[in-house]
Parts: C-alpha cells; structure tokens; sequence
C-alpha cells in the first residue's frame, strides 16, 4: 500500500527552471480572473467612452476611434501575463464573453469583436514566438488587435462605404489607441502586479524578479 | 526546506510538527504533488510514494489545505464533494454516493447537495473540505491544520472524523498541527522537522515526547506536559471604562447577528470574546474596531480618546483610528498592503509623518519581538501562516493605540512564538491598554483574559 | 437555515428546462441577423419577439428590469449621440456648433436606440437565472470545449462571486491602516488594483486546492450529465427564424438599411 519515502541525498534532479509552453492550471485561472476583471474594465469604459465617440466623430469623421483601445487590454494583458500560446486570445475573448453577459449595449457584437481582436493581438504574440515581452511587442499585439477589429467592421458593417478617407483616420487613430491604451498600457500594469508578487508563480512574475 | 529523510509505512498515523515556517505546509504540498513543477522554481533530491513521484492525478492522496478559504471549489456542496472524483474519473452514481457517504462522515449530512459553499462558517468549511478529500478514497490522507480555525466542540468533531475514515479505510494519515493534545494519543508516530532543514525527531508519541520533550518546547514545539509559562503582570485597571456599548446589535448588511449587547471594557484590562463557529465574534469585534457600522445602539469611547466630534467610532477619520484602535484581522492576507514586511510595518508611522529613523527604530524593534527579522523584506504574502499571523499583530502595534482588538491573535503559532505573543499582550495590558481579543484558544484566555464576554449562537 | 443559503436562482418558466448552452447559442441564432441593420422596423420587430418570450416564460417585469438595466440606460443615449452628431441628411431642423438634427439623424438616432434594446434586451432574459456550474458542463459535453479550460474558467469566475465581500474587507482593513482618508477616485483606483491582486493571489490557492482533488490530469467523468433535447432544437430553430422574419418584414417595410451603407438611396 502507501509507501512513502523521501530523500536529500538523491542527486539533484531538476535542471535550471525550464520554460514550457503548456498550461497549467494555475495559467488557466489567472487567465479567467483576468477575463473577468478586464470585463469589468470593458463595462466601465462603456460608459465613459460610447457617449463621447459621436461628438468626437462629428468634429472629425473616424477619429472616435483613439478610445477603443483600452477595449483590446484583454489581449496585451493575457499574452504578457500568461506567456503560453492561446493565452492573449482566450483573455479578450473570455472578457468579451463577460461584457455581453453583463449588458453592453453592443450585444452580441461585443463578442465578435473580442474573438477577433484576440486574434490581432495572438498573432503578434507568436510571431516573437512566446519569448519577448516588452513594451514593443506589447504595443504592437495592441495594434494588430486594432487592425483586426476594422477588418470585422469592413466585412460585417460595410465600412467600405464610409469612403477611403474615414477608414483612413480611423484605421490610424485605432492603431495609435491600441498601441497606447493596450499596448502601453497593458505593459505598464502588468509590471505594477508583478511588483506586488501576485504573479510569482507566473513566467511574467518570475522575470520580473530576476531584473 | 532540506535534508528532509523519512519513510512511513503504510496505515501509519502520523503527526508533523515543527516551528513556525519550518516547512509543514510545503511538505505535505510536495507529498500530494501539487508543489507545482520545474516551472515553479527548483527541487533537489526525491520524494516518493509507492516507489513512485507523487501526482495528484493517481489519487493516491488527498490534501486539505491550512487556509480553509482556499478549499471551497465549486458553488454547491453537492458539487464541490464529487469534484475530486470526477477527475479520479469515478462514475456519476457512484460519485455520488461517496459524496453523500463523505457528508454523513464529516457531520454536514443534514446540508443537502444544493446548498451553497459561499457564507459557510469557519468550521463547516472545514469539514466540506475534509469531506471533498475524503470522497476520493485516498489512501494517504494529508491534513495541514485542520481544526486550526474550529470551535472546541468542532475541534473533536473534526477530529473523530478523521479517526472513523481512517480506521475504516485504513489509510494513512499524516497531520499538521501545532496543538498536539487533541491527537496524541490516537496517532502512531511524531515526526518534528528541524526549523533550518532535516528531521529533528521521529518516533513514538510515548518516546519522542520523554526523549526530546523538554528540549523540542524549549524550540517552540508545542509538547504534551509543557505548558506554557507567562508571568502576568500586576493590572492596573481603569476606573471608567473605556469603551461602552448600550442596546448594540450586530451584523453585516444591516441584518443583526447578536443584540442587545450592554458591553463595558476596561483599559489595563485583557477582554476576551468566545463563542461557537458563526456566534459573531469576527462581527463584533470590527464593530468595535470602527470598520464596521452597528445595526443598531451606540458604541461610546471615553472622551479622552476620541477624536474632537467623534460620536461614532465607525465615522471616525482614518488616520484618526489609527493612532487610536490597532485592528487584527482573522485573515491576515486581508490586512497587508505593503510590498515588504518591513514597509508594511513602517506604514503606519508614515502615515504619522515620523522620522524615517523613528521607523526603523519602530520595525526592527516589532521584527525581533515576533522573530520576523531574517523576513524583514519578503512579501507579506510568501510568508507562512504562522508567520502572516505575527506580522499582522505587529502592524497593528506600530502605532501605538491605546485600544487593540485581536481577531484570534494565537491560530496556527508554535510555542515559542505563542509565548512572545502572550507575553507582549500582557505587557501592553499593563502599560494600561485595553486589549480585545477573540479567540477559541483556552491558554490564551487562561494567560490575558481578565475579563469574558461569550456570544452564545443566536437560533438561527 | 434561510433561503439565501440555497442557490434558488433558476432560468424562469419553460427556459428552466432548457439545456444552459441553448439560450447562449439561440441568442447567437436570433441576434446576428439583426446586426446587419439599424432600421426601427427590424429592431421594433425584434423587441416584439422579446416581449413575446417574456409572457411565453412569464419572467416577472422586475427581474428583466434588474437584468437588464445597463442597456435600457444606454438605449437613449446611443440614439441620442447619433441624433446630434450623426451624419446630417435631408431638412435639418437645429444646429449648434457640431450639433445637427436632421431627417436623416432622427431617422438613424430611433433605429440605434430600438436596436441596442433588440439586441441586448433577448440575451439577458434568456440568460437569466443560469448556473455557471451547469453551463460548464454543457460547454465541457455539448459543446466539447476543453474541461480543463472551462472548469479552470469556471473557477477563475467563481473569485468573482466573494468581490462584494472581499471589497468590504478591503476597504475595512485600508480603513484600520490609516489609508482610508484618500479622495474617492484615487481611492478607488487603488481598491481596484488592490482588489485584481487579491483575486490573482487567491487564484493560486485555488489552483493548488483543485490540484490536491487530482484537477488537470487528463480525461475525468461527469457527474451531471448534460445533453440537448428536443426542446433545445425547436428553441433554437424558433429563434433563428424570429431573427430572419425581423429582416425580412423590415425589407418588405422598406426601412432595411445595412450597416454602413450610405443614405442617398435609402432615404
Ligand atoms: N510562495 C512562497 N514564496 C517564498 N517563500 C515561501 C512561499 N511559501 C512559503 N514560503 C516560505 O517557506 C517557509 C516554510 O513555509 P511553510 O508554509 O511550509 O511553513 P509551516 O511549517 O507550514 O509554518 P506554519 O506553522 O506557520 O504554517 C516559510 O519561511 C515561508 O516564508
Ligand atoms: N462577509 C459577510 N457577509 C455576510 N455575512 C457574513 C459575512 N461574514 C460572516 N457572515 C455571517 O455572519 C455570521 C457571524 O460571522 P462571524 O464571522 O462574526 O462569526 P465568528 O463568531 O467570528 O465565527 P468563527 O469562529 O468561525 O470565526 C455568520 O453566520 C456568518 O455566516
Ligand atoms: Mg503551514
Ligand atoms: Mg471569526
């Protein structure tokens, strides 16, 4: 039956901690509390940046969209965070999920959305194949996620029909907020919480450390 | 921890003790396999079970966790019991028979599948954690302090449950636990780890105690036949009471727990509060701390105390509670807001814009009374439980109030650290403070309580 | 002891029989039609269907208004925004620095607010009263979505249920510390962040609880099952169908009008 044995004595088995990109489930879970606190985020900017996007639109057709960055945090966070394939994508995605749920007035599109902006942000995550983290990467897994949004608008809303012009500015303005408002943003929190040792479980929280 | 070397036979039932922050809790996370992997950080040496690396997936052993919180899974109790089976990959009836069996063993039989784990008592979480454990059939059952937060009569509850499971299963049971009395004479063998690394002692209860039991209390283990000596210091009772409540009733979202409550509590004087598991005490004791609005009466401190216009204590300003009542909080991780021990220490006398070589005049004089010295710059949160426990006693010193409230201030210390603690209540007791503590502790109350207040449990 | 400890919230009338992934994936079925438009026929139209479903499973009025208040809030103001600062078109009645309201803006700004009620409004009445616990599963065995994910998921969304009580403690201990002078916004920003790394902390007990009940090891047993039924198919072939007869009528009203296309012919 149980036989339990323990020894000291026995080489040292472990190599110097080795990286692995599959998920464990402590991955899994900061990936939903992240889910669901960017959620909240997304809730809250609801209400802070859909009344100002029309008057700013009326002034400068497109421009409305330098505040729908911090719509694509959930990516930039998921992916610095979490460090594993999939990571930046199920965050948006999930915290996408969680506003519909929780009544944006966007509905169901709110949900399209965060798939494709995980998407945008995922991509740029493994093209630096899981191993850079900085604020570059980061503001550039912000942008893609921006570009990848107004490719669903283009498809699904017809904004071709805006004209060059409008998709011009807005194309440019939602990249400079994703970069910044995700990107940036994203970066700068993610080394607040490593600062305080929640993630020190984390590849992110450990690296923190060792600088 | 290191240069750990033991072997336990099968069916053994054993008890691990050890100072605070020895390792306990770290060993048994290593026996059940869920330390985490390389990912996590190194390991040296080898631990095996059966002749094999221990994995949670096997089911071999079933852990309850010392953080009673941390247990609780699923939204239901039904749910939350078959968790561990379903991933053992038991089928759906028979899930859900041990499920009910488990129950039944650990005395929560009368909940029912559906009730909900969220606003369970200390105690009943205790026992649904046992019982989540217990469904899995292990044959090694690793228990960290599972009585550490019960009420005296859950405290041989728990622990029958665990002696009915083992016996009928014939498992192996491995517990922490800092009081040893309530196991000492149903278990086979102690084994003490050395606070640096490796195995202080290991036998018989019988032969461990007369062989190393003077010279193991001495190093804080906490041994049958040495209780703890504390000295208490002559009192110099207040006249007029310091704090009084008239017609108080208690509880959270306005509805009442406890009411008509007439309290007086003295300054220079130990006042402590017991009661059952959910009696109130936690509720009553951040009423008087002022974090806590009373349903309804009125709580008076002594003019020379309050601030100007300070009617009701839980109005009070922040900064004006600080330098006044020092509050301890049951869960301590809920108390930390500093990135170091050490920051977390000097905060409050910031906050009170004392020289910084006030400060660390202040920390280091709280890190060698509570032996924190050598964590002065880890993380709250990476300390042990016992560990957490005496920093947040100590922030709640550093400014000095005249008023303390303690939320069980002893839980989960070994003897020496116990002694420490006990002796400094004592002491800030006699420098005329009026010390508030709650707590199921009897050598506690023997030591400090000059006065009693017990909440009976209101029918629910 | 009282009611409040039982878990009495159920999906009301029929939607209590349906499986938990149904009312998600008909939501889907009914709603994505209706993003191709914003017309106030189509979205009058769908409001009817809403209403519909709400005598059919006689959910009570206070508990739609409960669920869904953030969208009945937004309703207005979407329509709002676009009525002053839409793209102008047609007589245009008032004007003020930016502000136009024209034909075309009151038009657009009547079908944005119908619309946001049309899509937001379904969702939540179906979804009212759903178990997270039994939705897992469903997504674990309709959907076959990864158990670990989802139960993982489940859990990191079940940190969420103590955040009104773990807001109180934290506001309480800030309180006893001294730092609970701070102003409002500042204080909340740091209650916030202090609440995030609560929950990321208390993830990594979780994740060490569910690992000592053998969690993540591979392939496990169900202990609820969870299966689509009749009902669930009828359901979801009803919504889908609702959402095409929106489209439909407001094409053969005339007042369909594709997302994003320009007005000179629709008008
Ligand atoms: N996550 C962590 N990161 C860094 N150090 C840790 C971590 N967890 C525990 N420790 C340290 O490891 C040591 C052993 O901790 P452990 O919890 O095993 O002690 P313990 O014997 O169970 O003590 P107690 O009786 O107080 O619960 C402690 O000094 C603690 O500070
Ligand atoms: N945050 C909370 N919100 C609402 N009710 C609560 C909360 N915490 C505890 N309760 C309930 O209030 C009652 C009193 O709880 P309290 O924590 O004061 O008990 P206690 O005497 O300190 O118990 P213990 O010995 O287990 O710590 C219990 O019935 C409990 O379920
Ligand atoms: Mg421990
Ligand atoms: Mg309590």
């Amino acid at each position: 039956m149980t036989h339990i044995a323990t020894s000291a004595e026995a080489q040292a088995t472990t190599a110097p901690a080795k990286r692995s990109l599959n998920w464990r489930v402590i991955d899994i879970i900061v990936a939903a509390v992240l889910g669901v606190a960017t959620a909240v985020i997304f809730r809250a900017w609801d209400f802070i940046a859909g009344p100002l996007s029309d008057p700013l639109d009326a002034v400068v057709p497109g421009i409305a969209a330098l505040t729908a960055g911090i719509w694509l945090i959930g990516g930039v966070l998921g992916g610095l965070i979490i460090r594993k394939p999939g990571a930046a994508f199920f965050v948006e995605a999930f915290a996408a999920f969680m506003s519909w749920m929780l009544g944006s007035p966007w509905g169901i599109d709110t949900f399209y959305s965060g798939l494709v902006q995980g998407l945008g942000a995922e991509i740029i995550f493994a093209i630096f194949l899981y191993r850079q983290f900085g604020p570059l990467v980061a503001a550039l897994a912000g942008g893609l996620s921006a570009v990848f949004a107004w490719g669903l608008y283009l498809a699904i809303y017809a904004y071709a029909d805006y004209g060059f012009e409008y998709n011009a500015i807005y194309l440019g303005c939602s990249i400079l907020s994703g970069m910044a408002l995700a990107g940036i943003l994203g970066w700068l929190l993610t080394k607040a919480l490593a600062a305080t040792g929640a993630l020190d479980r984390l590849a992110s929280g450990r690296s923190a450390k060792r600088v | 921890m290191s240069g750990v070397d033991f072997a336990i036979e099968p069916g053994e039932r054993v008890l691990l003790l050890g100072a605070s922050g020895a390792g306990k809790s770290t060993l048994l996370k290593g026996l059940a396999g869920v330390l985490g992997d390389a990912e996590d950080g190194d390991e040296f040496g080898e631990l095996l079970i059966d002749g094999e690396q221990p994995s949670p997936y096997r089911g071999v052993a079933g852990l309850v966790l010392q953080d009673p919180q941390a247990n609780t899974i699923m939204a239901r109790v039904g749910d939350d019991v078959v968790f561990g089976c379903e991933n053992l990959r038991v089928p759906a009836d028979e899930a859900w028979q041990r499920a009910r069996a488990a129950l039944d063993e650990v005395g929560l039989g009368h909940f029912g599948f559906d009730r909900s784990t969220q606003r369970l008592s200390g105690g009943e979480r205790q026992r649904l954690a046992l019982a989540g454990v217990l469904a899995m059939h292990p044959r090694l059952l690793l228990l960290d302090e599972p009585t550490a937060n019960l009420d005296p009569e859950g405290v041989l509850e728990v622990r029958d449950a665990v002696l009915r499971t083992a016996e009928s299963r014939g498992a192996t049971v491995i517990i922490v636990e800092h009081r040893v009395d309530t196991w000492i004479d149903h278990i086979d063998r102690i084994i003490v780890l050395e606070a640096g690394g490796g195995v202080r002692a290991d036998g018989a209860p019988g032969d461990v105690v007369r062989e190393h039991g003077a010279s193991l209390a001495a190093e804080g283990v906490w041994v049958p036949g040495y209780p703890p000596e504390v000295t208490r210091r002559s009192r110099n009772i207040g006249e007029a009471p310091i704090c009084l409540t008239l017609d108080l009733a208690i509880g959270r979202d306005g509805v009442a727990v406890q009411q008509g409550l007439g309290l007086s509590i003295a300054s220079g004087c130990g006042t402590v509060i017991t009661g059952a598991n959910g009696a109130g005490k936690s509720t009553l004791a951040l009423t008087l701390a002022g974090l806590l609005a009373p349903v309804a009466g009125r709580i008076d401190y002594a003019s020379d105390l309050a601030p100007a216009g300070g009617a009701h204590v839980h109005k009070w300003r922040s900064k004006d509670l600080v330098t006044r009542i020092g509050t301890v909080f049951q869960q301590p991780e809920h108390q930390f807001v500093a990135r170091t021990v050490r920051d977390e220490l000097e905060l409050g006398p910031k906050l009170l814009k004392r020289s910084s070589a006030e400060r660390r005049a202040t920390s280091d004089r709280l890190l060698a009374a509570l032996r924190l010295e050598h964590l002065a710059e880890a993380n709250p949160f990476t300390l042990s439980g016992g560990e957490q426990r005496r920093l947040s006693v100590a922030t709640a010193l550093a400014t000095g109030p005249r008023v303390l409230v303690l939320d069980e201030p002893t839980f989960g210390q070994d003897r020496l650290t116990w002694i420490e603690l006990v002796k400094l209540m004592d002491e800030l007791i006699a420098e005329g403070r009026a010390l508030i503590a709650v707590t199921h502790d009897a050598e506690l109350i023997d030591s400090i309580g000059d006065e009693r207040i017990h909440l009976a449990k209101a029918a629910a | 002891m009282t009611s409040t400890d039982q878990l009495s919230s159920t999906p009301p009338g029929f939607l209590a029989r349906l499986n938990p992934v149904t009312p998600f994936l008909a939501s889907i079925l009914f709603t994505t039609p209706l993003l191709t438009t914003i017309d106030w026929g189509s979205a009058l139209i769908g409001i009817g269907f809403t209403v519909l479903l709400i005598l059919a499973a006689r959910v009570s009025i206070m508990s739609v208004l409960r669920r869904t208040w953030p969208i009945l809030f937004a309703a207005p103001f979407a329509g709002l925004s676009i009525l002053l600062y839409g793209e102008p078109g047609g007589t245009i009645y008032w004007q003020w620095w930016i502000a136009r309201i024209s034909d075309q803006s009151i038009d657009l700004a009547l079908g944005m607010s119908l619309r946001v009620l049309a899509i937001g409004v379904p969702t939540l009445v179906m979804v009212a009263g759903i178990e997270a616990t039994r939705l897992a599963d469903s997504l674990a065995l309709v959907l076959k979505l990864p158990a670990r994910f989802v139960l993982g998921a489940l859990a990191g969304f079940r940190l969420f249920a103590v955040f009104v009580e773990d807001w109180t403690s934290l506001t309480q201990a800030r309180r006893a510390r001294g730092l609970g002078d701070d102003g409002k916004l500042r204080g909340f920003f740091t209650m916030a962040f202090a609440l995030l790394v609560l929950a990321l902390r208390r993830g990594g007990h979780l994740a060490t609880a569910m690992e000592a009940r053998a969690f993540g090891g591979g392939p496990r047993s169900w202990a609820r099952s969870s299966r689509l039924g009749a009902i669930d198919w009828t359901f979801m072939a009803v919504a889908l169908g609702a959402g095409i007869a929106c489209i439909v009528m407001a094409m053969l009203m005339g007042t369909y009008h594709l997302v994003g296309s320009g007005f000179d012919q629709a008008i």
